[in-house]
């Protein structure tokens, strides 16, 4: 609600908030989008110094984001560049927190790795890689963390078949029990055999 | 005087008696892995006191137990350490597949879960509910103590033969 106590989000050509306008400084060029929505402040940069920015993000006096919070990515499947990177950064000195987002291509989904700069980021990297197929350079170990060994594709990406499930103890048939148009696919045998 | 029926009736009876036993003194193993935990602790606490059906000790070996209850959503990861787990229990041994998740696999329908644990090994008894009201649970204990008293150990009725389960391997082959 819009009263004397709470003015209207300035709108338009308002002044930059704070962090964009630090960036937009720094990394001309480099923040390809940015919005702002109650205080929470959004940029878009490019991938190709998405290190630079981040480092500068956890070192410069006027930012010093301490703590990541979280990193996933984004599937918005018939756009190009059809992913994103999502990074939740947060100052517990300051008290701001930002959200960076970074587009990815399909042809090259390769980033760089974040957890040399926070080392929470070592799982979620795990997980987004996983998950989505993005590789992270620079991750010191980048395996499995919630699927296994052999599982084929990406199943957070939106090309994954529904309900696709890769077993790996073979199903029993069921007698007398209505199918709900289940699909399975075996896991890769040789990858199998490499894990064990 | 003479007993009427007095020989044909012994073995039946005996294996009533083996039965009966059987039946009050179901040693259960917990698999339990998801949200129906707190309805199955709930069953074996002071409360609703599952120890009146004579399954109130739990045991963490298989070895040691009698009834494996499969407590909540197993996925395909968790497989086949559910099946080593069956394995490895001694004859005779029952399963209990406790809300939606272990009967059916619930509500998901995806890449991970595994759509109902009789698609991993078999299950006597299934407990409805997402979770089961701690009633529900005893209802499905009280019919795993009938199947048992009428049917005895699994196998013996022509009923999910234990034949595609063997005797457990000791090392991984
Ligand atoms: S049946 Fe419901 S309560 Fe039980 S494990 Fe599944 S989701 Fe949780």
């Amino acid at each position: 609600m819009a009263d004397a106590a709470h003015p209207p989000e300035p709108r338009g050509e308002a002044k930059l908030p704070a962090l964009t306008a630090l960036l937009e400084q720094k990394f001309s060029g480099q923040v390809l989008a940015h919005h702002a929505q109650h205080g929470d402040e959004t940029v878009v940069i490019a991938r190709a110094r998405m290190l630079d920015v981040f480092r500068f993000l956890r070192d410069d006096p006027a930012c010093r984001m301490e703590f990541m919070i979280d990193l996933t990515a984004v599937d918005y499947l018939p756009r190009r560049p059809r992913f994103e990177l999502v990074v939740h950064l947060k100052s517990l000195s300051l008290g701001h927190r930002l959200r960076v987002k970074v587009p990815v291509a399909e042809e090259q989904a390769e980033v760089d790795s974040i957890t040399p700069l926070w080392v929470a980021a070592e799982w979620y990297e795990r997980e987004c890689w996983e998950m989505y197929g993005i590789a992270f350079k620079g991750h010191p170990d980048l395996r499995h963390l919630l699927l296994y060994d052999g599982f084929r594709g990406h199943p957070l990406r939106k090309d994954y078949e529904k309900g696709l499930a890769q077993p790996l103890v073979p199903l029993r048939p069921v007698r007398e029990r209505w199918n709900y148009g289940e699909r399975f696919m075996p896991v890769n045998p040789e990858q199998e055999d490499q894990a064990s | 005087m003479k007993l009427p029926f007095a020989e044909s009736f012994i073995t039946s009876k005996l294996d009533d008696v083996i039965n009966w036993s059987r039946k009050f003194s179901l040693f259960q193993y917990p698999f339990v892995t998801a949200c129906c935990g707190m309805e199955f602790m709930a069953v074996y606490g002071a409360h609703y006191d599952g120890a009146r059906f004579g399954s109130e000790i739990p045991r963490f070996s298989p070895r040691q137990s009698d009834v494996l209850f499969v407590v909540g959503t197993v996925n395909h990861k968790l497989a086949p350490v559910l099946k080593r787990v069956y394995e490895q229990m001694a004859e005779p041994k029952w399963v209990v597949a406790f809300g939606a998740c272990a009967s059916s696999g619930g509500f998901y329908q995806n890449y991970t879960a595994v759509p109902g644990i009789d698609r991993i090994i078999p299950v006597d008894v299934y407990i409805a509910g997402c979770p089961p009201r701690p009633e529900a649970v005893l209802e499905g204990i009280i019919q795993l103590q009938k199947k048992i008293q009428e049917r005895g150990p699994r196998g013996f009725d022509g009923i999910n033969p234990t034949a595609e389960h063997p005797v457990p391997r000791l090392s991984r082959e």
